[in-house]
């Protein structure tokens, strides 16, 4: 059994993670494609930004954050000792 | 065996396999060249990647019960990745998605961003919970965190009401797929897929689909890449396509700019904006207009002599004629709308919606096809299967990445057939049209008629089906049939993989959820594994005896199924882990209420024209959840908390020390 404390700092940072990935989740995803017609007037490589971030640059930054998360939790395992016995 | 050195024997295993494969595909391709028909190619791929199924669902089989419902908790989280990918992309993300896209521009993109940042919720919010849970089944979670039948029991339902449909149509896309490329009967097509689902299955359980499923990801994500490279590297040069569609992106906008005002167009157009006005007026004077119709043509019918060629027009204009007023509202209302549609001038291909409405419906469109993929009981029970908690998250990681290898190539498809269409045929002599194009028109899926009768295509007499483009494409690119052959087996594992996660979830559903926990827990576990089986082969006849009946509802289902399972699962699963304070009156409220107004507003929407704010049926889902969000909070806060037990039991989910180990439970 993990005493309360612990395990209560843990789940503390945890909950700021999600919360931090989340946020960068939403900017990524919906605030691009609210400000599409703004950012459509920018073009790389051919692409208007709002259509690049649908098509690509969201998911780019999606595969990105879940494996930074699973870095960041196992890491946060480690730190308060907690992670599963090898 | 440790754990390393298994990975390392998968990864030797799959690689072989990989080298096979391509051997394979290279073998064929010279038998072609040397004059082999391209039937016998199209025979190869489908009995050549059933018999490797059959393999290794066979070397798979098993009656040790974690095996058949978790794979024993021993697939590595890359592997479990390329398995989740291959059960997540179905039938139509592999062949109708791109053709989505195509004929949608920027709005389609809602379920290239739904579809993958669904993956972002699952990973951060429930995978490594679940693992850490580490039972079965997702019912199982609803009971152990809420305490009692009740929560079980509407988890039960949700996740068959869910899961059916979706299993339907997979079995539907088999069909269709044997029939078009084998020219199979499509009902034989269904039996033939049925059977490459059931040897999986029905054998191994969860341990055959798993490893069935990673073959499975490496056909079908090598079949979608190669036909999308090549058509770059025709027209661009540079065979890269997520990079080069850019430029596709551009001359489409230009084209599309010409034709604006191009007078051919223009007056193409103006034939359409009549035939509309004419629907119009007809769907207003039904009753009426249904029976005088269907008189003028009898009418028409005995005024000709039994010789008049003209005979079998009318004969076949009468067949097809509605059967009843309301029959003729549902197809006249459709017919109305398409040349409604196709009345209206080009609009941009990468423009977002400029009206608030359009962008409202995007955005929670988008944010449903999200959550649902999150609260899908299929995807969910993967995670089950890692060997650690680690690996889940990691594994979830992985999944994404292998499906974004798909998601993010499929709007290249769209854009360059797009281009293609609009640079190539677009301004051709009917008498010129490319040989792919006479091909598919053959069939139906696209189509071109001469409107205005001046002998040249205009871009507003094509119209194209969802599944051409991806169809088409290595025809356009110039690739032999090996290749065009390989897309109806990369489409045919898609479908398969869906298909056997589904088929394994909702008998799980019924044989561990409603029989062992609910109705005789005393069952024998090689019982128990013996019942599933037993209902493994019920539900696929049920799907397979559905699916011979092509009902065109079947499409939208698979669009509900993420509404349901948004509005009904995924809350209180989160809830679970997340909100302590949940206790079982809030999440069994929530739960009804979610599945309750999202039926009502599916069906009325669809059927009976109730409208909330303009929002679209597929997104119905939105008045769900936030309903079943609102009554969970409030009737949990009204309620006692849950008790001492039940608080340590979220405490010990949310780490991972002590999860139950990879092969701990025989």
């Amino acid at each position: 059994m993990i005493d309360k404390q612990t395990l209560e700092g843990y789940w503390r940072e945890t909950r700021k993670n999600m919360i931090i990935i989340l946020v960068i989740w939403f900017v990524a995803a919906y605030v691009t494609a609210f400000f599409g017609a703004e950012l459509n007037k920018i073009t790389i490589g051919g692409f208007p930004l709002a259509y690049y971030f649908g098509a690509q640059g969201a998911l780019i930054i999606f595969v990105i954050l879940n494996f930074y998360n699973s870095r960041y939790q196992n890491n946060l395992d480690k730190k308060y000792g907690v992670a599963e016995e090898e | 065996m440790t754990m390393d050195s298994w990975t390392k024997q998968l990864t030797k295993m799959y690689g072989i396999y990989t080298i096979g494969f391509f051997s394979v595909v290279i073998i064929l391709g010279i038998l072609e060249a040397l004059g082999l028909e391209a039937k016998y190619i199209g025979y190869t791929y489908l009995f050549g990647t059933i018999a490797l199924y059959a393999t290794i669902g066979i070397l798979s089989r098993t009656q040790v019960l974690s095996e058949y419902y978790v794979a024993g908790r021993r697939v590595p989280a890359v592997f479990n990745g390329m398995a989740t990918a291959a059960d997540w992309m179905s039938a139509a993300s592999f062949i109708s998605m791109a053709g989505a896209l195509y004929i949608q521009g920027y709005e389609g993109l809602a379920f290239i961003m739904g579809w993958t940042g669904g993956y972002v919720l699952l990973a951060v919010l429930i995978a490594p919970f679940i693992r850490k849970f580490g039972q079965y089944t997702i019912p199982d979670f609803l009971d152990a965190r809420y305490g009692g039948k009740l929560p079980r029991f509407i988890g039960v339902i949700s996740a068959v009401i869910v899961s059916t449909a979706y299993l339907v149509a997979q079995v539907t896309g088999v069909g269709i797929i044997t029939s078009r490329f084998l020219g199979l009967e499509y009902n034989v097509g269904v039996f033939v897929g049925l059977a490459g689902i059931l040897v999986c299955s029905f054998l191994g359980g969860m341990r055959a689909v798993t490893w069935t499923q990673v073959a499975q990801y490496i056909i079908l994500i090598t079949a979608y890449l190669i036909p999308a490279i090549s058509m770059s590297y025709k027209q661009t040069g540079v065979p890269i396509p997520q990079l080069m569609y850019g430029q596709a992106l551009n001359s489409i906008e230009k084209r599309k700019a010409e034709l604006i005002d191009d007078p051919k167009e223009v007056e193409v157009r103006e034939i359409y904006t009549q035939r509309a006005e004419s629907l119009k007026q007809k769907l207003a004077g039904l009753p009426d207009s249904w029976s005088a119709g269907k008189a003028e043509l009898e009418q028409k019918l005995n005024s000709l002599p039994a010789d008049d060629p003209e005979r079998a027009t009318v004969e076949k204009a009468l067949k097809s004629y509605p059967t009843s007023p309301e029959d003729a509202k549902e197809k006249w209302t459709a017919q109305m709308k398409a040349a409604l549609a196709a009345s209206k001038p080009p609009k941009s291909y990468v423009q977002t919606p400029t009206d608030a409405k359009g962008l409202a419906n995007f955005l929670i469109l988008t944010f449903i096809l999200m959550v649902g993929t999150a609260g899908l009981p299929h995807v969910l029970m993967r995670f089950y299967t890692t060997p650690t908690v680690k690996e889940a998250r990691s594994s979830a990681a992985w999944a994404l990445l292998f499906i974004f290898l798909l998601y993010f190539t499929a709007p290249s498809y769209a854009a360059f057939a797009r281009n293609e269409i609009l640079t190539n045929i677009v301004g051709l002599a009917y008498t010129n049209l490319p040989a792919w194009a006479t091909k598919w028109a053959g069939v139906g899926l696209i189509n071109i008629n001469d409107i205005n009768g001046d002998g040249i295509i205009q871009f507003a007499e094509i119209s194209i089906q969802a599944d051409a483009v991806v169809l088409a494409t290595p025809e356009i690119a110039g690739l032999p049939y090996v290749f065009a052959g390989l897309i109806a087996a990369g489409g045919l594992a898609a479908a398969l993989s869906t298909a056997d996660g589904l088929l394994i979830t909702i008998s799980n559903a019924i044989s561990h959820d409603l029989y062992y926990k609910m109705i005789n827990p005393n069952v024998s576990p090689s019982m128990r594994v013996k019942i599933g089986k037993a209902l493994l082969l019920i539900v696929a006849l049920i799907a397979a005896y559905i699916a011979t009946f092509k009902l065109a509802i079947i499409v939208e289902l698979v669009g509900w199924a993420f509404s349901l399972a948004a509005a009904t699962f995924f809350p209180e699963i989160v809830f679970g882990i997340w909100d302590k304070r949940m206790n079982k009156a809030g999440a069994v409220a929530g739960m009804i209420i979610g599945l309750v107004v999202t039926l009502f507003y599916l069906i009325g929407s669809r059927f009976y024209g109730l409208d909330w704010f303009g929002i679209k049926t597929i997104s119905s889902g939105i008045f769900g959840l936030i309903a079943n969000v609102v009554v969970a909070l409030v009737v949990s806060r009204l309620t006692p908390p849950p008790d001492e037990k039940l608080q340590d039991f979220i405490d010990h989910l949310r780490y991972p020390k002590g999860a139950v180990k990879a092969g701990a439970e025989e």
